[in-house]
């Protein structure tokens, strides 16, 4: 296996390691051969930033509430039903113009650049999707749980692009967490910020960098204080690293298991770090460093719960499946056409089998992953059990999503392999769906 | 308003359905795989009972369900969803059994879904089996050979039928034959040809890898006479959709088969992987639990997606939207899926499931017809290939 017999440097070897890194930077640079969009990339992968975390605002309770406010569960309604209600087609219905008109447009240069555009984040702010799973109580509109509108609002969203998606999703995931098991504490300091006029970037995370990661098996470790916790341990797969000014941080309670924490980014002894991945670049993705970071006993979110960890692992999952749902819609619209028109041997491939079966297990299998995806979200925002349905919709999006990503590019061959179309993105924003955790939350 | 969980007033249904599985199905499963060619005695009087729930708006089998009356307002949860939720059951117990029931045949769905009411009123309380495969004409249906010559109040039917579900034990055969073989797909109709009609013999019965319990016959027609009134919807050439429509309501049908079967063989695996020490956790990672829960993971959300598209193919028929897509999606899905789910599920518990000791073994060979008899995966996907690239059968062939 790779790695277990490695050939012995020798002289030769070392000289050709060292040629190789020359030719890797110093002289292409100096001769001026590298295009400046490459050397952004390169800048923004290699050294990036490293810095603490965002100054950000100092979030303080405006006033005071007697109890904390929760979405009611949403009524069964008993029957059988695939039809989305008339608010939710409308929801659906404006996101999915924006995803066409703003996202999908923006979409190359934020990958390029690992960021999403000011103005794309000011717009959905505007737009206060946030809003909808908020409380009246608490400036927003959301008087009952909304996970499958929150599903559907994702599924949209990502047909335009998944990781403006990811960008644009990232603050409402934290307001979600606050909404469904802040205290009145927690809620009056908070959310009044993420129904406003300037919401804040915030991120949920829960990622660690390791091989067979297990969000209920933590490093990043919480130790209780007289006065508090103190973090410990380093996060990835942050959205919007750089710019965050809150942080809902799963730890390792002492060792008796996860739990989530409200860590604010200028808190001392936090640091981030740009850390762009395949995919998802737009979202800005980073690691975060927590050394010793001492937060108040009313950091803890929920009571430190292992049910309510487990809910937010599942309700992340059910918006990965959901962003999975709508690349997966993007990659058959994409290649449909395409292959109806794309000739080879006089007539266009889409009349070989070998191409339209491809074609129809697309369809197949996405319609699948949307079902279990809306039938993991529908139970959720009833109340009932969902553990079993979300980790199977998991499980398909993850399996399905990828193959359909893999299959986007193959249906366009060389072409599919090049930046002029954009199936290659959907190929690795697609691969995130198996493994990531936390970061979005219906 | 979005809900994938099945009404509560199912629950009934559901119930009833799987406890006949259990307690008439099961217990019969082996035998009748071993005897085979041998009539189920034991459900004549299953079927008498189903008879009496069907009468009283109950009902589960492959019995068909009537296309007609004004819509009412709303959302729908009805007849095809019922039929649906019962089908699933009832192969959870046994396919090749459910396959046996009487008055429950594929051509009974065929009559529920095309006949007019005299025709309906007429084959009432019947066993209807479907014949369309010809020896040289399988998937391509609008080929086949056998000829309907109309002579005075009667057509004269001659040709040769193969793979007759339920074809020895019906009370009579709905047989696609074609009025003029130059006119393709458009002169084909369906005919009910009673079983003891001079000329219409059986040849013999089929040996199989599965589904043993149900009989599979060969038929020859020659010079069978049948009178023009057992000609199923309308005599007029204009269009294949007429046989075809009844697919749209078959294929679901067969999906929801798939669904029981491979729904039993995840039950049994489960139990025989928990007893081994394999828990299966839907909440952690499948890549951090052991390799045979991971498998199991996966095979169970493959399994939830037949389930779901097979609901939705049938909800959609109550709600009176087109559903040729859906159908052929939810029996492409879950054909594949329950040969996929059932042979792994013998992998996974090793000779346990190999054995006849086991009905896995069972299940993996009953599954097999599923991902082929009321179109082949690969002709569900030309469907939905055509479908989703707007192409024609001439284009994409």
């Amino acid at each position: 296996m790779a790695g277990s017999d490695q050939p012995r440097r020798d002289a030769m070897g070392a000289a050709l390691a060292v040629l190789n890194r020359l030719a890797g930077t110093v002289v292409l640079d100096r001769l001026g051969l590298r295009k400046p969009v490459e050397r952004g990339v390169y800048q923004a992968t290699k050294g990036g930033f490293t810095a603490a975390g965002a100054a950000g605002r100092a979030f303080t309770s405006a006033r005071k509430l007697a109890a904390p406010q929760r979405p009611k569960p949403s009524g069964d309604p008993g029957l059988f039903d695939l039809t989305p209600t008339e608010d939710q087609a409308m929801i659906r219905e404006t996101v999915a113009e924006f995803a066409a008109e703003r996202l999908r447009p923006a979409a190359v240069e934020a990958d390029a650049r690992c960021a999403a555009p000011a103005t794309v984040l000011r717009t959905i702010a505007d737009m206060g999707v946030t809003l909808v799973g908020v409380p009246e109580a608490l400036g927003g509109v959301g008087d009952e749980r909304s996970a499958v509108t929150n599903v559907l609002v994702a599924e949209a969203m990502a047909q335009g692009d998944m990781g403006l998606a990811v960008a644009c999703l990232a603050p409402s995931a934290v307001s979600t967490a606050l909404v469904l098991w802040g205290d009145a504490e927690q809620q009056a300091t908070y959310l009044p910020s993420f129904v406003g006029d300037n919401v804040p970037a915030a991120a949920l995370v829960v990622q660690e960098p390791r091989a067979l990661f297990d969000p209920f098996s933590l490093r990043t470790k919480a130790y209780r204080t007289p006065s508090g916790f103190v973090l410990d341990g380093v996060k990835s797969m942050v959205p919007r690293a750089a710019e965050a000014e809150l942080f809902v941080v799963a730890a390792d309670v002492d060792g008796r298991g996860p739990a989530l924490f409200i860590v604010e980014s200028r808190s001392s002894g936090v640091s981030v770090e740009s850390d762009p991945g395949m995919g998802l670049r737009a979202a800005g993705m980073g690691k975060v460093r927590l050394d010793q970071v001492t937060v108040p006993a009313a950091a803890l979110l929920g009571g430190g719960k292992a049910e309510v960890y487990a809910e937010c692992v599942r309700l992340a999952r059910i918006g990965w499946c959901a962003l999975a749902v709508g690349t997966a819609q993007a990659v058959l619209d994409y290649v449909i056409p395409y292959v109806n028109n794309r000739e080879a041997f006089g007539e266009p491939v889409s009349h070989r089998q070998g191409v339209a079966f491809k074609v129809a297990d697309i369809g197949i299998e996405l319609e699948g992953m949307r079902l279990l995806t809306y039938r993991a979200a529908a139970r959720a925002e009833q109340g009932k059990p969902y553990a079993r349905e979300a980790g199977l919709a998991r499980r398909l999006c993850a399996e399905q999503g990828m193959r359909i990503g893999n299959d986007g590019v193959q249906l366009l061959g060389g072409h599919g392999f090049v930046k002029e179309h954009p199936v290659e993105r959907w190929y690795r924003d697609l691969r995130a769906v198996g493994l990531a955790e936390g970061i979005v939350l219906v | 308003m979005i809900n994938l969980d099945v009404p509560a007033k199912f629950a009934q249904l559901v119930d009833q359905a799987h406890q006949a599985a259990a307690e008439f199905f099961r217990p019969h499963s082996r035998k009748y795989d071993q005897a085979e060619h041998t009539y189920p005695r034991e459900l004549d009087m299953l079927a008498a009972l189903l008879d009496g729930l069907a009468a009283s708006g109950g009902g589960a089998g492959a019995g068909g369900v009537r296309r007609g009356g004004a819509q009412a307002g709303g959302n729908q949860n009805g007849a095809n969803l019922r039929l649906l939720l019962g089908t699933i059951e009832m192969c959870w117990g046994d396919v090749g059994l459910l396959l046996s029931m009487p008055r429950q045949g594929l051509g009974n769905a065929a009559i529920a879904s095309v006949a007019n009411d005299e025709q309906l009123a007429r084959y009432q309380g019947k066993w209807a089996a479907m014949a369309i495969t010809e020896p040289d004409t399988g998937s391509d249906s609008g080929a086949i050979r056998t000829t309907a010559v109309l002579d005075g109040d009667h057509y004269v039917l001659n040709g040769e039928k193969i793979f007759v579900t339920a074809g020895e034990r019906a009370d009579c055969v709905v047989v696609w034959a074609t009025l003029d073989r130059s006119r393709g797909k458009a002169a084909i109709k369906s005919f009910v040809v009673d079983r003891g009609t001079p000329g219409f013999t059986l040849v013999r019965l089929e040996h199989k890898l599965g589904i043993r319990a149900s009989d599979t016959a060969h038929f020859r027609l020659e010079d069978v006479r049948v009178h023009k009134d057992n000609l199923l919807g309308s005599p007029d050439i204009q269009g294949f959709a007429g046989v075809m429509q009844t697919f749209d309501n078959t294929r679901p049908l067969v999906a929801a088969m798939a669904v029981g079967v491979a729904r039993a063989a995840l039950e049994e695996t489960h139990r025989i992987l928990t007893e081994a020490g394999i828990p299966i956790d839907y909440d952690r990672p499948a890549l951090t639990q052991p390799a045979a829960a991971a498998t199991y993971l996966q095979l169970e959300a493959d399994w939830e997606a037949a389930y779901l598209l097979s609901l939705q193919a049938a909800w959609m028929a109550d709600n009176r939207k087109p559903n040729s897509l859906q159908a052929s999606m939810a029996k492409a899905k879950a054909g594949r899926t329950a040969t996929d789910i059932t042979l792994r599920c013998v992998e996974l518990t090793g000779s346990l499931g190999y054995s006849e000791n086991s009905l896995l073994e069972k299940w993996s060979r009953d599954s097999k017809i599923l991902d082929i008899f009321e179109g082949t995966q690969q002709i569900q996907q030309l469907i939905v290939a055509r479908r989703l690239l707007g192409k024609s059968s001439t284009e994409l062939k």
